[in-house]
């Protein structure tokens, strides 16, 4: 047994995390601004930082991640980190020419309380940043949330940063993209030209982080919202904020600033919250729903019916990030399974209110802002027929002999979650066909000879 | 312009100038420094510039002082209970992440790698202190756990709002009567990885080396240091021993246990193989206990059979001699056919390495071996002895960086130093080859023309790929795709791309094979498009109108 130590009794802890359900901040700074199009997220902090993000990122993407760091010295730890931002930022520009360089900060120059804000200004009356390029931030302190509020923090910094009132309304629709993956990012962009809707998706990593390999090295390849396209966005009709926890602080924040609306909306995971997304996007554009997405929806329906029974009263545990727990929760009811343990490490009532609705016709539905020793805990008191999380979820499912689908960051042992999309109709089919096969695969492995079913 | 034999005919000092060029005149100053066009017979002694600050900005393979200590050298040891204090992110990249495989002896037996503890950090403990919060960890962690050892390490912001890990690690040794102790590995200090090896060499050194009074058994004891069980490498080694009669009473630290590290100095040799993470270790035990030092490398057959023959040669035993000359004879009948297939592919082959603090010296051995030339090489985080040879140490200038990173005053222990050998010995065995305490260093093994490159950058990578176009680049996961996007083989040589083991004979095999395999790898053939490579015949089915 791998995780030999752990106890079914659980004991209350107040003060020790055990193999947490989340990471810090900077991790998922660094992620959204790799969705701005020639971007260089940049890291203000000690080296180590940057190096772990960066390895964790290349490990889930098997892609290019790049960025830069402040390489902190105990020196800079002491006097501020000043003089080794303004020195990256000029070397930046020499050596590598992005548009954007995106700063976020760490815990150790949000503890020293370095104005990044200040600093760029500096950099720029020495003229280190040449006409035309642009140095945003996001304050990113460790000890605050989790990556996810990290992204959150940088796709905010893009709203501050960019964009531009313009007299004439340019009738676009923002979407805020949430923390998904390329394929993702594309999906929705297809949605909306499928439904004839200008739409801006932001961040947009699709063309970043699954460039194609010929031969030819990019550093910034042809993906990711371009600055214009992020200076209309205060011009915009609306914006849709695609996750309570990663989106809407910037919808919230473009609202103020320049009167777009907003609304909320969950991450379209599942039918429901694509009938919503869809829903939204009715309203604000005045568009219908194309015959094409709807006969993707009865497809996703079409497939439910049929495979009904495989699903029906199974036991699911799951653990990840709340903008994709609250959507798949709910998939996962509506498709008559039972997610009985719900787990984030990521801070919020919200995530806890959502579960309460999702989950009250399932009594004995635990959820809770915590870590995967505790979910593991609930398991071995009471077992679940399938597990969802990401990678490190694999100890789990080999100890204790559960089905295991890979879902979330990081995803570190399989390929595929970059390439094909889970939003939409289409990508809750791909969904519903992963979460059959890895039951239909169990019960083929463990069915006695005499019922081992040809037909399924 | 392409030689006859393949390789690519690139002048290295149109390249030096090229990369400096582009830089600032102060980047350009520094960076000059750390390129050196590798000459060692023509002109021996050239120093490099090493372990010094990164430049900000310009895209580092360097991780940080936490890495190095808690990941690198702590990490592997399956029994001591390791928490990190600080924000949840340090513990979660440090998690599993470097591969140290450990095999307990029994199932009962303690495991805790699977397991990242942390203080997980929150905004009211950076303001008001984080010690209560440590203390209470510590115990919970005791409760659920019940490890004889725990170890404490420290994060950035906890030095910075002066949270006193160390008394903490004291009164909860106190408390639950188990060896807790305290590492100071904020990751701001230093250069790189390299000042965490030296706090993590240090804390092991007064904290839990020489604890252990059982004394092993055995004729023939040594100690492996700097080996760390990255993809199973610990494990053939241990094999290897084992056959040849030798006992390894401690391993530091891969497939480590702390009972190993507490009788550490029960060793009669200690043997050291990743000289910049560990040489630390060696020199404390050989001064407080007398267990001399040598330098080895079990990468590659022929090193791995010249290092065996050394330690043989240290125990001054026929017996031990034709064991080992036994085994080694076994083994290279295994080896060398394989060799003669794959050099059939590989001979000629170019091949860079930019990576660790010894790797990228240790894994040319195995290049050699099939047939492959280097054109270029450097390390992430070493120092100038790593390159240039411990003769060097003497004329290192000590910088404010290395000051901050504490130098133990190591004596010899009232009753448990014991010289193995004496002072004649040690003389004659010098004269037979086995040199005590010494290591060449990466450059005068290099050929003359090479490239040495300390700290290398994304940008120096670009360039150095466009000109020489080497058959295969050695580095870590961040640079992995970055290079075979250009089309060439990347071999990731902190993880092995989860292959391995590639240590000792068994593992020369594997790697022969992994390298053979992606060089000759049928995908780069698919890159180009078939309508690139040809004129396409265009509109075939369309009628002319």
């Amino acid at each position: 047994m791998l995780l030999r130590h752990t106890p079914k009794e659980i004991k209350e802890r107040s003060a020790l995390t055990v193999n947490p359900a989340k990471t810090c901040q900077p991790v998922g700074a660094m992620y959204a601004a790799l969705g701005i199009h020639r971007c260089l997220p940049h890291s203000h902090g000690s080296q180590g930082c940057c190096a772990y993000h960066r390895s964790a990122l290349t490990r889930h993407y098997k892609e290019p991640v790049m960025a830069t760091t402040s390489s902190f010295t105990e020196g800079s730890s002491v006097f501020g980190g000043q003089s080794n931002l303004v020195e990256a930022i000029g070397n930046i520009f020499t050596l590598y020419n992005p548009d954007v360089i995106a700063v976020h900060t760490t815990c150790l120059s949000e503890t020293i309380g370095d104005d990044i804000g200040q600093i760029i200004s500096k950099a720029r009356e020495e003229g280190k940043i040449p006409a035309g390029k642009y140095v945003i931030h996001a304050n990113t302190p460790s000890y605050i949330g989790s990556h996810v509020t990290g992204f959150a923090n940088m796709v905010k910094g893009m709203v501050r940063y960019f964009p531009e009132k313009k007299a004439a309304s340019g009738g676009a629709i923002n979407i805020i993209a949430g923390w998904c993956e390329p394929a993702d990012a594309r999906e929705l962009k297809r949605i909306l030209f499928d439904m004839g809707i200008e739409g801006i998706v932001f961040p947009d990593t699709s063309d970043v982080l699954d460039t194609p390999l010929t031969g030819r090295y990019a550093m910034f390849p042809k993906g990711g919202v371009t600055v214009d396209r992020l200076k209309m966005t205060g011009s915009s009709a609306g914006t849709l904020a695609l996750g309570a926890f990663a989106s809407l602080p910037a919808a919230e924040e473009l609202d103020a600033r320049f009167k777009v609306r907003h609304e909320a909306l969950d991450m379209p995971y599942g039918i429901k919250a694509t009938d919503r997304f869809l829903d939204a996007l009715m309203r604000i554009s005045g568009k219908m729903v194309p015959v094409s997405l709807a006969d993707e929806r009865g497809r996703l329906v079409d497939m439910i019916s049929d495979m009904e029974q495989y699903l029906y009263k199974r036991r699911v545990a799951l653990f990840g990030d709340p903008d994709q727990l609250i959507p798949v929760t709910e998939f996962l009811v509506d498709i008559g399974m039972r997610p009985v343990y719900v787990v984030t490490g990521t801070p919020g009532n919200y995530f806890e209110e959502r579960m309460a609705g999702i989950l009250g016709d399932i009594p004995e539905a635990k959820f809770k802002h915590g870590d995967m020793f505790l979910l593991h805990q609930w398991i071995k008191n009471e077992k679940v027929d399938l597990l969802m999380g990401n990678t490190y979820g694999k100890y789990i499912s080999r100890d204790d002999d559960i089905p295991f689908l890979r879902f979330g960051f990081p995803i570190l042992d399989r390929t595929g979650h970059s390439y094909f999309h889970s939003v939409g109709y289409t990508g809750a089919m791909r969904f519903l066909e992963r979460i059959l096969n890895s039951l239909m695969d169990r019960q083929d492995r463990d069915a006695p000879e005499e019922s081992f079913e040809l037909v399924m | 312009m392409k030689r006859n034999d393949g390789t690519w005919q690139v002048n290295p000092s149109s390249i030096k100038e090229n990369l400096i060029k582009r830089y600032s005149a102060k980047v350009g100053k520094k960076r000059a420094k750390q390129i050196v066009i590798n000459n060692p017979k023509s002109s021996p002694g050239q120093e490099i510039g090493a372990n010094v600050r990164t430049v900000p900005g310009i895209i580092t393979q360097r991780g940080c002082t936490y890495a190095g200590c808690k990941g690198v050298v702590l990490g592997p040891t399956r029994d001591i209970l390791n928490l990190t204090h600080g924000p949840i992110g340090c513990g979660f990249y440090s998690w599993l992440t470097r591969r140290n495989q450990t095999r307990p002896e029994k199932d009962t037996d303690p495991n805790f790698m699977p397991y990242c503890l942390s203080t997980d950090m929150q905004d009211e403990n950076i303001i008001f202190g984080g010690e209560k919060k440590l203390r209470q960890a510590v115990e919970e962690a005791y409760a659920i756990f019940k490890p004889r050892a725990i170890g404490i390490f420290a994060t950035c912001p906890v030095g910075l709002i002066g949270d006193d890990i160390h008394s903490v690690a004291r009164d909860m040794s106190e408390k639950l009567g188990i060896n807790v102790f305290g590492f100071s590995c904020e990751g701001y200090k230093g250069v790189s990885q390299s000042a965490g090896h030296h706090i993590a060499n240090n804390q092991l050194f007064k904290h839990v080396i020489g604890k252990n009074p059982a004394v092993p058994d055995g004729k023939y004891k040594v100690a492996l240091l700097g080996e760390y069980n990255i993809g199973g490498d610990a494990f053939v080694l241990e094999d290897m021993f084992r056959r040849c009669g030798i006992g390894i009473v401690a391993t530091f630290s891969g497939n480590s246990t702390y009972d190993g590290f507490a009788g550490a100095h029960h060793a009669d040799l200690n043997l050291a193989m990743c000289h910049r993470s560990i040489n630390y270790v060696a020199d404390m035990i050989e001064k407080k206990y007398g267990v001399p030092w040598i330098k080895v490398n079990f990468t590659g057959a022929d090193a791995t059979a010249k290092s065996l023959r050394k330690v043989a040669g240290y125990f001054e035993s026929a017996e031990l001699m034709s064991r080992v000359e036994k085994v080694i004879e076994e083994e290279m009948e295994k080896i060398r056919p394989v060799q003669e297939d794959v050099k059939l592919r590989t001979a000629g082959k170019t091949a860079m390495l930019f990576v660790g603090g010894s790797r990228a010296h240790h894994y040319q051995e195995l290049f050699r071996e099939m047939g492959m030339k280097i054109v270029a090489a450097g390390y992430e985080f070493a120092h100038r002895d790593d390159y240039e040879g411990r003769g060097v140490l003497p004329a290192i200038k000590v910088d404010a960086d290395s000051r901050n990173i504490e130098e133990l005053d190591v004596k010899p222990h009232p009753e448990q130093y014991r010289p193995r050998k004496t002072p004649e010995d040690m003389e004659r065995l010098a004269r037979a080859g086995i040199s005590f305490k010494s290591y060449e260093g990466m450059m005068p093994e290099m050929d003359e023309g090479t490239l040495v490159i300390d700290d290398i950058n994304h940008f120096e990578t670009e360039i150095l790929i466009e000109k020489y176009k080497p058959d295969i680049f050695c580095a870590g996961i961040k640079e992995k795709y970055v290079i075979q996007k250009m089309g060439i083989p990347m071999k990731q040589l902190h993880s092995y791309d989860y292959g391995g083991p590639y240590a000792g004979f068994a593992g020369a095999i594997n790697f022969y094979r992994d390298v053979d395999r992606m060089i000759g790898s049928k995908v780069w053939k698919l890159v180009v498009p078939p309508w690139e490579k040809d004129e396409p015949i265009a509109a075939m089915f369309i009628n002319p109108v």
